[in-house]
């Protein structure tokens, strides 16, 4: 078990190699760079020193060096115009637009982003799991299939219609200021219980917005699973000892169908970071999906750059540990033998 | 003595889609006080919805519609139970505490998620104040009682990590915790390997007098019966048939279904030509299409063997564990130097346990696995084929004289094709005919085959079992081949329909002079069809001998415990369950000199005369001993 641990955490350094290489051409693809268009603008408009500024920058962030060159100053292994300044050395690079350095672009935001994020799963999560059961247990009854129209329902509205239904609901009746986490008094405020509460406040419709395609989702995977593990003949071994239903159900099929949502955790990481960037915008959330959009628009090339990087490490994180959630829960995968047989 | 469950005029519905189904109907049985009861039919007649109702635990769609199941606890003397009108609490006590089932798949029984001293515990602990070490503790002991080699150790393993025999000593485990006063065994083995079986049955008769159970015994196998059971009830169409005890039902069968019942099982000592009477006969025609064959060249060689297989050897790499070198993780030598031949227009049985490598060595002469060694040679019209060296065309026309039929009737077939695609897929493939006579065929095959020619438009899923093996049969037979491969036919069919898809095949094979290879785990089906028969263990080829030498006078030993271990549906002639009794008779390195094979010393075949040969270590064996 250890080994395998270790292998995996090996295995993983070449992957995330063979990606920030990707990254980096995917993101010097389009012809140009933000400099580029941005000389383009500040000429139009007649500036004339633009010209010699633009070219100080361009040498200043090794711009006018190959490809790749800049693809090995931006890993950090090959000495750039300040030294060994690259991701290893933990420097994500300038980003053009703020003018400032991407850690401080991202800062607060990630923080927030993570916050939705892990509470929109939870609410998932919850939701889904006692309707996926109910709707398994229950196949065919009434119950069923109003949940079951329910979820085709959320799952069919589309995310920014809902956000903007529930934002001029929550205004109306509860009078909350439409858009943005928080009320503007917080903004750039340090942590305080009131800036809390607010977020608290504002939370609920981008939760309950990204939450309900989601949850429709997995309701319907959850029951197809438990529905199949239903009919399993190790189930009428339990009823034949005399379990309970309940206790039955927890402890064997359930326990059985779970094993694809934890392989699911691995995609669930980066959504964490990107996850519902429309949403977002509509709703106007500081959080980090709409700047990655932004980002990759105006081919900020290091603010899009470490975003993705710091997507496929998540990715590549997240594989991991739904693999050594998978290797822990089932004995299958642990012990290496050949599944059903 | 008195009795422990009464059945009453049982009836049993299922709602269908297509409306209310009779499942049982009228049935009355009874099971006395640590006897054996046997509840005999054919898969549909019902038995198995009997037993779930017993226990309570009949699908959503079922209900017991009429009819009483009395429960008399020898516990509580003087008190009786109404299964049927026990709630969910009641029931629940009785329910592995004092009726207890073991079902037929032993793995899927048991959950793989959960340790199998986890499982068993959880039955103890359910009908006993215990702590969870009293119910390891108890279940240590029970996992001794069922003979596990190792019970401290093997509370941690997973279902997985154990054979099927182990398996299905967890699974009786589990079952008898609670000590029950019955037990249902639903055909408790037969998913197992038959010396398998053989140890299994022992068990559940040793425990059934150690701890003064009643057993009722659910199977299809009228042998397993005749060494089992005290009395006897025969079920057909959710009815019961006749009823009686052991003499009574084997020696005066009275009821028409049973006695053909009787007359369709394959057993030992059949004349040479007798015949298999099939309950539902089924009427076959050959075309002339089919019985013109392309003939042989004058003068070719029609005395050498069709097939020739030479020192086959097969080695399956285990997947290597570790992604940074690491290495193997070892090997498993599937087939070791096998070697035998199939003559023209004879069928030469394959019988062996699973995982003994006969599936393995059909598949490498189907070209669908490639030998690491040996030589196979085909005898094509005369000309000797290599087959492992064949290469594009040659292949392709090696694979129209060589066709398979497979074991699952069920996933044999594509279910998205019609029947008529599925058998005229081979003639579309080897671009034999244009589209009116591959009709012509595909209709010849069909009455050939005994189905009506009308199905043709129709879809697998409609047919039943014997019906999709014949559709296989007719899809193997498209192409005209000179050797079928049957790997386990009849295996996964019930008894009736087995005698007919057996006298079919034999039937073909003097129509169409065919010659067979027949791969099957069953002695008394081998007996009945194959010429010649090689015994396969471990991956050796142990013994092969005409077929009625090997059956009047086995010599190795392994060839003997799988003889010794058939139940014959004949109660005169019981299962030696002594004989059984060690778990050796698979392991080449426990049979006794001269046979032992421990890998260092090179072993080969013996010549006993008349075709009669055996495998040995050691020069100059005195050939007299042996046949002794």
């Amino acid at each position: 078990m250890f080994n395998y641990l270790v292998q995996r955490l090996l295995i993983m350094i070449p992957t995330l190699v063979v990606i920030s290489f990707l990254v980096f051409v995917i993101i010097q693809l389009p012809p140009g760079d933000f400099l580029s268009n941005q000389l383009a603008e500040l000429q139009s408009q007649g500036d004339s020193a633009a010209t010699e500024r633009i070219q100080f920058l361009r040498a200043e962030y090794g711009l006018d060096r190959s490809f790749l060159e800049q693809y090995v100053i931006w890993l950090g292994v090959w000495p750039g115009p300040d030294g060994f300044a690259g991701m290893l050395q933990g420097d994500m690079g300038h980003s053009f637009e703020f003018d400032l350095p991407v850690t401080a672009v991202v800062g607060d935001r990630i923080w927030l982003t993570v916050i939705v994020s892990f509470t929109t799963i939870i609410f998932t999560w919850l939701v889904s799991f006692p309707i996926g059961i109910y709707s398994a247990t229950h196949q065919y009854s009434w119950g069923d299939h109003s949940l079951t129209f329910l979820g085709f329902l959320g799952l069919a509205t589309p995310n920014f219609l809902l956000a903007l239904v529930l934002l001029y609901l929550a205004n109306v009746w509860f009078g909350t200021e439409i858009g943005g986490l928080m009320d503007d008094q917080y903004l750039d405020q340090g942590w305080s219980f009131g800036k809390f509460v607010s977020i608290l406040e504002h939370l609920w419709v981008p939760v309950v917005v990204i939450g309900t395609s989601g949850t429709a989702g997995m309701i319907r995977r959850l029951r197809a699973n438990l529905l199949d593990e239903l009919q399993k003949q190790y189930v009428a071994t339990g009823r034949a000892k005399g379990l309970g239903r309940f206790r039955l159900l927890m402890k064997y099929p359930l326990r059985m169908s779970l094993n694809p949502f934890i392989a699911d955790i691995g995609n669930l990481l980066p959504q964490v970071i990107s996850g519902a960037a429309i949403v977002s915008v509509v709703l106007s959330l500081p959080t980090t999906g709409p700047m990655l959009l932004q980002a990759l628009e105006s081919q900020d090339q290091f603010l899009a750059g470490s975003f993705l990087m710091g997507l496929a490490l998540l990715t590549v994180i997240g594989m991991f540990l739904s693999d050594v959630a998978l290797a822990f829960l089932d004995p299958r995968i642990r012990l290496g033998a050949s599944g059903s047989r | 003595m008195g009795n422990v469950l009464l059945v009453r005029n049982l009836n049993v519905d299922f709602m269908a889609p297509e409306g209310r189904i009779e499942a049982v109907r009228g049935v009355s049985f009874r099971v006395p006080q640590g006897k054996t009861v046997a509840l005999v039919g054919e898969s549909g007649s019902g038995k198995s919805v009997v037993s779930q109702s017993i226990m309570g635990i009949l699908p959503k769609a079922g209900r017991i519609s009429a009819g009483e199941i009395i429960f008399f606890d020898p516990d509580k003397p003087q008190s009786f139970v109404d299964v049927v009108k026990l709630k969910e609490p009641e029931i629940r006590k009785l329910r592995g505490g004092r009726i207890s089932i073991i079902f037929q798949e032993p793995m899927t029984s048991l959950s793989p998620l959960h340790t199998i001293g986890d499982q068993i515990s959880e039955a103890f602990l359910l009908h006993n104040t215990a702590t969870r070490a009293e119910g390891i503790d108890a279940t240590r002991e029970m996992l001794n009682m069922v003979g596990f080699p190792n019970a401290n150790q093997s509370v941690k393993t997973y279902p997985f990590e154990l054979s099927g025999g182990l398996r299905q000593r967890a699974m009786i485990a589990m079952a008898l915790i609670c000590r029950p006063a019955i037990l249902i065994a639903d055909e408790p083995t037969t998913a197992l390997d038959v010396t398998i079986q053989g140890q299994i049955l022992q068990l559940m008769k040793d425990l059934q007098s150690q701890l003064q159970m009643a057993i009722l015994l659910i199977t299809h196998d009228l042998g397993v019966v005749a060494n089992m059971a005290d009395e006897i009830v025969v079920m057909y169409h959710g009815k019961v048939m006749e009823q009686g005890t052991l003499d009574h039902i084997f020696r005066q069968a009275e009821h028409p279904y049973l006695k053909a019942l009787l007359k369709a099982v394959p057993r030992f000592g059949m004349s040479d030509d007798e015949r298999l009477v099939p309950i539902r006969e089924i009427k076959t025609e050959a075309g002339s299409l089919l019985k013109t064959r392309d003939p042989w060249p004058e003068g070719s060689a029609t005395d050498a063997p069709l097939l020739s297989v030479r020192n086959l050897s097969k080695k399956f790499q285990i997947r290597k564990k570790s992604l940074f070198g690491g290495g193997d993780a070892g090997s498993v030598i599937a087939v070791d130097n096998v070697s035998f031949d199939v003559p023209l227009g004879t069928c030469v049985g394959l019988v062996g346990e699973s995982g003994c490598g006969k599936t393995t060595t059909s598949k490498m002469i189907m070209r669908a696995l490639m030998a690491d060694n040996g030589e196979i040679l085909f005898n094509n019209r005369g000309t000797a084929v290599d087959v492992l060296k064949l290469r594009g065309p040659e292949l392709l026309n090696y694979r129209r004289r060589v066709q398979y039929i497979f074991q699952d009737p069920y996933s044999s077939l594509n279910p998205r094709m019609t029947v008529f695609d599925i058998i005229s897929e081979p003639l579309v493939i080897h671009d034999v005919g244009d589209a009116e006579e591959r009709m012509e065929r595909v209709r010849e095959l069909m009455t050939l085959v005994g189905l009506p020619v009308p199905y043709l438009r129709r879809y697998p899923h409609s047919f039943s079992g014997g019906q999709r093996q014949r559709i296989g049969i007719a899809r193997a037979l498209a192409l005209q081949p000179d050797l079928l491969i049957c790997d386990e036919p009849v295996s996964a069919l019930d008894v009736s329909i087995q005698a007919q898809v057996l006298n079919l095949l034999k039937d073909l094979q003097q129509e169409l002079g065919l010659t067979y290879l027949f791969i099957s785990h069953n002695l008394a089906v081998i007996d009945y069809i194959a010429d010649h028969i090689v015994v396969m263990c471990a991956g050796h080829v142990v013994e092969s001998a005409p077929r009625e030498n090997f059956f009047d006078n086995p010599v190795h030993p392994y060839t003997k415990a799988l003889l010794s271990a058939v139940p014959d549906p004949n109660p005169d002639r019981r299962l030696d369950f002594r004989a059984l009794r060690e778990d050796q008779a698979s392991n080449p390195k426990a049979w006794p000199a001269p046979y032992a094979l421990n890998g260092s010393e090179p072993s080969h075949m013996v010549d006993l005369g008349d075709g009669h040969f055996v495998r040995a270590v050691g020069q100059n064996l005195a050939m007299e001993d042996m046949r002794a």
